[in-house]
């Protein structure tokens, strides 16, 4: 039992990881422009499908992320400007729509493009180790690793670079940062793309665990959103302690019942902190 | 230099300005007065852009800002230091300073020397450059304020009731940082409700009325002759 915890505590962090990387790039979108982002997960899908199809060309794991990476930063850019600053300041009613139309329309276009059958991307990293009973791929704590990398780079950016105070500026009071000369709509355009990456380079590093398929963005979007709301909407930090507290609940949950049941522990801490805490768990109280 | 025409403003339906018209020149300390509530506030938030005017013209050095995005307006060197101060809050006050000079042509010795400069007109700035700005009191937040302000190498501040609620010695200080600021030659646009100090710093001033300009004159004049405040500030 104590060695099943422990497995169960690796995958609760090996996946918690990667729903960290996505909620990073939800929360910071959210944060920035009140917008939830109801096709993020789908951008997760469209980097899976991307660096899928990079790797098969090229057959370099490292390329494929990048690639995928780039080309959703540029695809979140664009669909930024075309489908959402139009809608800043509106009512939020109207991005949550807009938002929900690009999920659908992604979701066909892949279907089109890619097929209807799940693709895959082998693991760049083939070596297993002994976990207790099981022969452990290095693979999956290399993506914990990777995906808490490009997280804390995205820490050091906003804390330290230039733009990096822009967007948090930005952030924290979008007129005031007008005023001061920071272009705002440029500033909202970059979170977007730099969500989109993220979004991107989750789902790469997420396809040899699973497989893509276009149908994978809304459970993407589901989870990440229900651990930005348990981290405190447009907290950072908060997402991620979420989205290993979440996954490490539901992997700890899959010890008793079946996995597909054990999503269940992420609704019951989503309502709850929406009961009890509805700033999020992870926020320090306002005062 | 900044001119407003004739300057028509509404906040949904409500109209709050009707008609104003005002001119700074290069250099100048021009005061705008008037009682809570009569569009002062949406004077200045008018030439900053922050509120699209239905009507009227704002030029600035001759050219048309009227509806500019403010990071442009911001960008020709007009400055706004808000009435409730607006610090970021969760940025550090050195990081508060730098929203205003991270911008492009500035040279590593430029901004050491505008940082030099803010640090020697508040010390207590340089004290406490990294700590948060929620944390400061409310008169270093209005220093902080101005001090973000000046990082931008402005023409003109828009500077909007900057003594309010403010001990009287840091209103000594402020009124100090306003005579510095227009010994180095930088316009001031002051909105204030504290009547002797806008008289004793500006040169000339306005005196607004429910949206509207209902008096315009020297400075000293209206020193001299108080009738003419007591009849629109009632003090």
């Amino acid at each position: 039992m104590f060695e099943q915890i422990l497995v169960q505590t690796v995958n609760g962090l090996v996946n918690g990881m990667v729903l960290a990387l996505v909620a990073s790039g939800l929360t910071l979108i959210f944060g920035i422009m009140d917008i939830v982002n109801f096709a993020h997960g789908d951008l997760v899908m469209l980097g899976g499908f991307t660096g899928a199809v990079t790797v098969a060309q090229t057959g370099n794991f490292w390329l494929g992320l990048l690639v995928a990476s780039l080309a959703i930063a540029v695809f979140g850019a664009l669909l930024q400007i075309t489908a959402l600053r139009p809608l800043i300041g509106r009512d939020p009613l109207t991005t949550i729509i807009a938002t929900f139309g690009i999920s659908l329309v992604l979701q066909k276009y892949a279907l089109w493009q890619f097929g209807p059958t799940a693709q895959n991307i082998p693991q760049p990293i083939t070596g297993q180790f002994q976990l207790f009973y099981l022969q452990y791929p290095w693979y999956r704590p290399g993506a914990a690793v990777l995906a808490g990398g490009i997280i804390a780079a995205l820490y050091l950016f906003l804390k330290f670079g230039k733009y990096g105070i822009w967007i948090r500026a930005t952030t924290q009071d979008r007129v005031m940062a007008s005023a001061m000369g920071i272009p705002v709509p440029l500033v909202h355009t970059g979170v977007f793309a730099i969500g989109a990456a993220m979004a991107a380079a989750s789902g790469v590093l997420f396809a040899p665990l699973a497989a893509v398929t276009q149908t994978m963005g809304f459970e993407f979007t589901l989870r990440a959103f229900i651990v930005v709301v348990v981290g405190g909407m447009g907290n950072l930090g908060g997402s991620i302690l979420a989205a290993l507290f979440i996954s490490l609940l539901e992997a700890y949950a899959s010890l008793v019942v079946s996995p597909s049941q054990a999503v269940i522990v992420s609704f019951v801490a989503l309502i709850l902190t929406l009961l009890f805490r509805p700033t999020g768990l992870f926020v320090p109280t306002p005062k | 230099m900044l001119t407003l025409a004739d300057v028509h403003t509404h906040y949904a339906k409500s109209h709050i300005l009707h008609g104003i018209s005002l001119e700074v020149q290069p250099g100048e300390v021009v005061g705008l007065l008037g009682r809570n509530g009569v569009g002062k506030s949406t004077t200045l938030k008018s030439i900053m852009g922050l509120v699209r005017p239905s009507q009227g013209r704002i030029t600035f050095e001759g050219r048309d800002i009227t509806s500019m995005p403010s990071y442009k307006v911001a960008h020709l060197g007009i400055a706004y230091v808000p009435e409730d101060r607006r610090i970021f809050r969760l940025l550090t006050v050195m990081e508060n300073l730098r929203t205003g000079l991270d911008r492009g042509g500035l040279t590593e010795a430029r901004r050491k020397e505008l940082l030099d400069k803010v640090y020697e007109s508040f010390p207590v700035l340089g004290e406490r450059k990294n700590q948060l700005g929620g944390t400061l009191s409310g008169g270093e937040q209005q220093m902080l304020a101005i001090a973000r302000a000046m990082m931008l190498e402005p023409k003109i501040i828009l500077l909007d009731e900057p003594t309010e609620g403010l001990m009287p010695r840091m209103v000594s200080q402020i009124r100090d940082i306003i005579g510095r600021l227009h010994h180095d030659g930088v316009a001031i646009l002051l909105v204030e409700q504290n009547v002797g100090l806008t008289l004793g710093a500006s040169s000339r001033c306005y005196i607004m009325e429910k949206g509207l300009m209902r008096h315009h004159g020297p400075s000293a004049a209206l020193k001299a002759d108080p009738s003419v405040i007591h009849q629109y500030m009632g003090v």
